[in-house]
C-alpha cells in the first residue's frame, strides 16, 4: 500500500500492470493516455469548470476492469465510478462508454459481452444521477485490444470499459 | 500420415495492394492419398503463358488432401498427349492416374487447355476436356482442369474456383491498427483490398450469388453493417442502429439478410427484407443471441444464445418464433454454421479451456472436434462441403486454416503481415 499517494499516478498505472490480477491496490489506474483523455475532455466541459476538472482528471480511473465472461461491476471499478460520477455531475457533455473483452470466446459473443459491460456502467451512472442521454455506450469486444499476448494478465487488462 | 509442406507463391499482380499475403503450409494429408502425375503442360510455340498451369493443378489437388502428387523430377517422360504416353514407366513409378495437356493461344483473348486424365491401371484415357480462358486469366484456367479432375476422381463438385473474403490487422505505430478487408482466390493468389480503415472490420459473408458481400465497419466511430458490390465497388450503409449491429448473413435466396441488433436493449436476432429494408424482429430475450446463421431452406436459423447460463447454439422457426436447443455437449457452443446439406453444423467448441472447430452431426448429434489448436473460430464451410476455413493463432500471430469436414486433412495459409481472420469462404462462383 506504498503507492497511494496521488503524485504518484504514472508510477501506480506502470506497476498496475504488472500487478494486475495477483495484488490489489486502492489506487489502481491502467496505463491509458491521461493526457489525451484530459483534452478529449475538455473540449466537451463547461468552461468554468473545465481546468479544475482537467486537474481531476488525471488523478481519476477512467478504465474499468471485469472478471473473465462477467459484466457485474467489480467493488474498485465502483468505487472509481463514484469518483467519476461526482465529476461528471459538475458537467453536461456527453459521456462515451466504450466496451471491451478479451480475445477467448467468438468475436460476435465477445462484441455482445462488451456492450453488456459498457451497459453495466452506463447503469451504475444512471442509477446514480447521470442522466442517461448523456450517455453512449459502444462495443469494440475484442476488435481492440490493449494488451497483447495470451496471459491472464493480459486478458484482464483487456476486460474493460473505457470512459472517453 | 506425411508431413509435407508446399509454399504457394501467390501471384503478384500490378498495382498498389499486391502484397501476395497468404502462403499455404499443409501440415497433415490424408493417410492415403491417390498418386497421380501433373505433367508440365505442352506449349505452342511462341505462347508465353504467365504461369505454370501445370503446377497450379498440382497444388490445388495436393491441398484437397485425397492426392499426392508426383515430384516433376521423377518424371521419365514428358508426355503432352495420351498418344506419348508409356503406362508402364508411370505404373513403374506407382502413379494411379496422369494429366497430361497443352495450351494454345487462340488470337489475344482466348488461351486455351487441351488436356487428358489417363487411368495407368486400365491404360485408358477416362477424361478428355477443352477449357478456353482470356489470356490473363491462366490461373483461372488451371483451377478450372482442376475441378474437372477433382469431380471426375471423387465424385464432388470442384471449389478450387472459389474465393476467400477475411480480414486483416496490422498494429501500426502507437496504438494504431490498420484493418483491411480483402478477397482472394481459394488458394490465397490475386489479393485484392476490398476496403481499408483505421477502425475494426468484422464478420465479412457472401451474398449466394457471389456478387455481393457484407461487412460490419466501425468507420463512423460506431458499428454499422454496409453491402459492397464486388463489380461495380458500390457500398451502402444498411443499418446504423443504436447500439449493436453485427452478424450480417443474406438469406439462401439473397433476398432477406439476418442480423443482430442491440436497439431494444439486449442483442437479438433480425432479419432484413433487402428490397424494403423493413425488419422483422425473431428473437426477444434478454440473454445474448447472436451469430445467425441460415438453415438450407430459408425457413429458419440458428443463432448462438446465453439464454441457458453458457453460449449454446439454438434454432429459431421463422414463421412460428418456436425455439429449440440444438447443442447439449460442452458448456461453450458458438458460431455456428450449416453445411451445405443441413444435416450437420460446424461450430466453436469449448474442450478443456481451449476452443476448437467441431462438426455435430444433427441426426444422432454426434460432436467431433476437428482440430487441435487453441483460440479456433469463425469457420466457414467450403461450398462442397469438402472442407472449412477458420481462424487460429500460430507463433503469436492470427492466421487462416484449412480442415477437412472429416478432420484428415489439415493445412494452414498464414499471412505475411499482420493478423489475419474471420474467413469467408465464397458460394461456387462459375
Amino acid at each position: 500500500m506504498k503507492y497511494q499517494a496521488k503524485n504518484m499516478f504514472l508510477g501506480v498505472a506502470f506497476f498496475s500492470v504488472l500487478l494486475a490480477g495477483c495484488a490489489s491496490t486502492d489506487t489502481d489506474s491502467s496505463g491509458q493516455e491521461g493526457a489525451d483523455t484530459v483534452s478529449t475532455y475538455t473540449e466537451s466541459a463547461d468552461a468554468n469548470a473545465s481546468a479544475y476538472d482537467a486537474q481531476d482528471m488525471m488523478n481519476l480511473e477512467t478504465v474499468f476492469h471485469f472478471e473473465f465472461d462477467q459484466a457485474t461491476l467489480t467493488a474498485k471499478a465502483r468505487k472509481a465510478l463514484d469518483a467519476q460520477i461526482v465529476r461528471l455531475k459538475k458537467t453536461t457533455g456527453p459521456v462515451r462508454l466504450e466496451g471491451h473483452a478479451d480475445e477467448r470466446g467468438t468475436r460476435e459473443y465477445n462484441i455482445a459481452l462488451g456492450e453488456r459491460r459498457a451497459n453495466a456502467v452506463a447503469d451504475y451512472m444512471a442509477i446514480n444521477g447521470i442522466p442517461r442521454y448523456r450517455i453512449e455506450s459502444v462495443s469494440y469486444g475484442e476488435e481492440r485490444p490493449v494488451a497483447f499476448g495470451q496471459s491472464e494478465s493480459t486478458y484482464s487488462q483487456n476486460r474493460r470499459v473505457e470512459l472517453k | 500420415m506425411f508431413k509435407q509442406i508446399v509454399t504457394v507463391l501467390a501471384l503478384v499482380l500490378a498495382g498498389n495492394f499486391a502484397m501476395a499475403d497468404l502462403t499455404i503450409e499443409i501440415n497433415k494429408g490424408k493417410d492415403d492419398p491417390v498418386p497421380i502425375a501433373i505433367v508440365p503442360f505442352g506449349w505452342q510455340p511462341g505462347v508465353a503463358v504467365a504461369e505454370d498451369v501445370a503446377s497450379i493443378i498440382e497444388m490445388d489437388l495436393h491441398r484437397s488432401g485425397q492426392f499426392a502428387p508426383l515430384s516433376r523430377g521423377d518424371m521419365l517422360g514428358r508426355p503432352r498427349n495420351a498418344s506419348e504416353v508409356y503406362y508402364r514407366d508411370w505404373k513403374s513409378l506407382g502413379v494411379d492416374y496422369v494429366v497430361v495437356g497443352s495450351l494454345t493461344q487462340d488470337g489475344p483473348n482466348a488461351l486455351t487447355a487441351n488436356y487428358e486424365l489417363l487411368d495407368v491401371n486400365t491404360q485408358r484415357v477416362i477424361l478428355t476436356g477443352t477449357e478456353s480462358v482470356s489470356v490473363d486469366k491462366p490461373r483461372y484456367l488451371a483451377h478450372t482442369v482442376s475441378d474437372k479432375i477433382y469431380e471426375k476422381l471423387t465424385n464432388i463438385r470442384g471449389a478450387f474456383r472459389t474465393q476467400l473474403l477475411y480480414v486483416s490487422a496490422v498494429r501500426e505505430g502507437g496504438n494504431r491498427t490498420r484493418f483491411r478487408l480483402l478477397k482472394s482466390d481459394i488458394d490465397g493468389a490475386n489479393e485484392s483490398v476490398l476496403f481499408d480503415s483505421r477502425e475494426p472490420i468484422m464478420a465479412p459473408t457472401w451474398a449466394p450469388d457471389g456478387k455481393t458481400i457484407a461487412y460490419v465497419s466501425f468507420e463512423t466511430s460506431r458499428p454499422a453493417i454496409y453491402t459492397q458490390n464486388l463489380l461495380t465497388g458500390v457500398r451502402k450503409q444498411l443499418t446504423s442502429f443504436r447500439g449493436l449491429n453485427s452478424s450480417p448473413v443474406f438469406s439462401p435466396d439473397g433476398t432477406q439478410m439476418a442480423m443482430v441488433l442491440s436497439k431494444d436493449g439486449s442483442p437479438d436476432i433480425y432479419v432484413m427484407d433487402l428490397a424494403s429494408g423493413s425488419l422483422q424482429q425473431v428473437t426477444n430475450h434478454f440473454a445474448i443471441d447472436t451469430e445467425p446463421a441460415w438453415m438450407p431452406d430459408g425457413k429458419s436459423l440458428i443463432f448462438t444464445s446465453d439464454r441457458g447460463g453458457k453460449p449454446q447454439i439454438y434454432k429459431v422457426q421463422l414463421g412460428s418464433g418456436a425455439v429449440d436447443r440444438m447443442t447439449f455437449i460442452g458448456d461453450y457452443n458458438a458460431r455456428a454454421r450449416v453445411l451445405p446439406d443441413g444435416l450437420g453444423l460446424v461450430l466453436v467448441h469449448r474442450n478443456s479451456g481451449n476452443f476448437h472447430i467441431a462438426v455435430q452431426d444433427l441426426k444422432r448429434n454426434r460432436v467431433e472436434i476437428l482440430t487441435t489448436t487453441n483460440l479456433d473460430e469463425s469457420p466457414s464451410v467450403a461450398p462442397n462441403a469438402s472442407m472449412l476455413l477458420y481462424a487460429t493463432q500460430y507463433d503469436g500471430k492470427g492466421v487462416l486454416a484449412a480442415v477437412s469436414i472429416d478432420g484428415g486433412v489439415k493445412y494452414r495459409l498464414p499471412s505475411r503481415f499482420g493478423d489475419v481472420r474471420e474467413p469467408a469462404w465464397s458460394p461456387f462462383l462459375q
